[in-house]
């Protein structure tokens, strides 16, 4: 593990694969236990993005080549221009949003599949549930939220989207199998034909913090053992975050004093020095933040 | 790496073989009485399909110029697993039978060709550099599915890699993209399964450019004995559901990876 005076690495990014947008900043109806940023209806610390913001944003992406975009919060449908910004982004490229399903309308799905239909390009829904019952669920995202986020996915399905389930595994590894088959059965169960599900590691920031006490001082990424590792999986070597402040190394990160490279994109693709807990969450899974499930790379590292 | 540079104004580009050596043979005489000026497979010979060493020798024979796709350089060096990097633990599985049995399956001979195979092929058709590749141009694993790949992220991937059109074959459904100035993305499809539409045939591509000619690209569908070929599967004794997909033209496995648009429009 790293001391204090060992250098820490630092990570290129060779290209702008995926932009994030903060688009409803740290604001979400719901206050779950385990956020890394510590998102709640009353965190105003990052707030929401206009579709004039995220317009300029996506024109500077043209030049740079970015493959894909990526809306977040807090819960993004809380910003009152959301469909709007989807409608929009699809014109670019493909788009995915992540939410917790609760406050969907009808109205709003209507137009985002019409558009979608005519667009060349996927938007995708990534919807939280933590559990697969109210009794795993409502614990960590509230009393409730199960049922809630439940009727979001039907709702989602009926507008022929194929939402992509993410829960942070709160269960021990070993248990993976066992829960996520539990998982496939009750999205079935609901009229969810074709379940996507991804797992994702959880992040010991924000008010996970509490539950976990957080990353040790010594678990640092270092230098060696990035030796013979793809860096490609780390999330900082392809992609960034826009918020209310600027430009940012990555998603999770966004409240760390130096996540804030620049205000324009261009400046913000420089090489990051990584020296954060979050770090070797992300070293150990690999492909954290993107669509694509995150297993771990390196079982050993993980002791 | 380069591979050889040709002289042409005609291909023809398969990939994505899998092991269906009937395909591979009603592809090979179907551009043969097309006419090319030369056949490019873009990778992965094995896998999926019964009797891997069966596509070695036809390939030879047609002198077909390929490149090594992850499955080529997982067996050519015998390692763990075909790298297609799926997270899901039913693909997973699958992907790990079928790994198997291609490794076990395929000669030494065959193997240390795979191992002598360039990642990536430049060519000149007409006045047109072209790219050939397995996934992208900078990972041969990497999957461009028509809806997740923004047209700039192309136009920026050709500008980088000095191409006028990269063709590419990975993710199994075929696809084009026109770009700037005439340039060309090409997915030129697979014939080792069908493209996940409920038809049984599998897809080559026909690229064409002649001088100062934009180029053009025709997707060609193969129709071969997939009954035959779903019988040998099984008395092989691979998954029920890989001869399920020959037979049905709906993918079974290898599902988590498609994007909303593409998983829309197969069954599962």
């Amino acid at each position: 593990m790293m001391h204090a005076q060992e250098p820490r690495p630092w990570i290129d990014i060779p290209h702008l694969d995926q932009l994030w947008f903060q688009v409803a900043g740290t604001r979400c109806n719901l206050t779950c236990c385990h956020c890394f940023i510590s998102c709640s209806p009353h965190n105003r610390a990052f707030g929401f993005l206009t579709l004039a913001e995220v317009q300029r944003r996506l024109e500077e992406s043209v030049a740079l080549g970015v493959r894909e975009y990526y809306f977040t919060g807090g819960e993004p449908f809380l910003n009152p221009q959301m469909t709007e910004i989807l409608k929009l982004a699809l014109n670019y490229g493909p788009a995915t949003v992540l939410t917790n399903a609760t406050v969907l309308k009808d109205e709003w799905l209507d137009a985002l599949a019409q558009v979608e239909r005519k667009s060349l390009y996927s938007l995708e829904f990534r919807v939280s549930i933590d559990g697969f019952s109210p009794e795993t669920n409502d614990p960590i995202r509230g009393v409730g939220t199960f049922a809630r986020a439940m009727a979001g996915v039907k709702k989602l399905v009926e507008h022929g989207f194929l939402p992509i389930v993410t829960a942070a595994r709160t269960w021990p590894l070993d248990q993976d199998r066992e829960v996520i088959d539990a998982f496939l059965q009750t999205l079935q169960a609901a009229g969810c034909t074709r379940p996507r599900l991804k797992i994702l590691p959880t992040l010991q920031l924000g008010a996970e913090t509490e539950r976990t006490g957080g990353y040790r001082p010594g678990e640092r990424v270092t230098a060696e053992m990035l030796e013979g590792f793809d860096r490609s999986q780390l999330v900082c070597s392809q992609s960034r975050i826009v918020t209310d402040r600027g430009v940012h190394v990555c998603p999770i990160l966004i409240e760390a004093a130096d996540s804030l490279l620049g205000q324009s994109l261009a400046e913000s693709l420089q090489p990051y020095p990584i020296s954060h807990g979050a770090c070797t969450t992300c070293y150990q899974y690999g492909a954290i933040c993107t669509n694509a499930s995150s297993r771990p790379l390196r079982p050993e590292a993980l002791g | 790496m380069n591979g050889p540079l040709a002289s042409a104004t005609r291909i023809a580009l398969v990939g994505g073989l899998y092991s269906n050596y009937l395909a591979l043979a009603a592809a090979l005489s179907d551009i043969r009485r097309r006419g090319v000026d030369a056949i490019y497979c873009l990778g992965d010979l094995g896998a999926f399909g019964p009797h891997p060493d069966r596509v070695f020798p036809l390939l030879h024979e047609s002198r077909v110029q390929c490149l090594r796709g992850n499955y080529d350089d997982s067996i050519g060096r015998e390692l763990a697993d075909c790298q297609c990097g799926y997270t899901d633990p039913r693909d997973n599985h699958f992907a790990q039978l079928s790994y198997e049995y291609t490794l076990a399956g395929t000669a030494a001979e065959n193997r240390a060709w795979l191992r002598t195979l360039p990642g990536v092929i430049r060519l000149e058709l007409g006045s047109r550099r072209v790219l050939l590749c397995h996934g992208s141009p900078r990972r041969t694993n990497e999957f461009l599915w028509e809806s997740t790949t923004s047209t700039h992220f192309l136009e920026h991937l050709l500008h980088e890699h000095e191409a006028d059109v990269v063709c590419g074959t990975h993710s199994g459904i075929k696809w084009r993209r026109e770009l700037s100035q005439g340039r060309l993305f090409v997915n030129v499809g697979v014939l080792g399964r069908p493209e996940n539409d409920g038809r049984t045939c599998v897809w080559y591509a026909i690229l064409s450019a002649g001088d100062g000619q934009q180029p053009t690209v025709e997707f060609v569908p193969v129709e071969y004995d997939h009954r035959r070929l779903a019988a040998e599967m099984q008395a092989e004794r691979l998954p029920d559901e890989f001869a399920e997909t020959i037979l049905t033209g709906w993918w079974t496995t290898c599902l988590e990876v498609l994007p909303a648009k593409e998983r829309r429009r197969g069954r599962l």
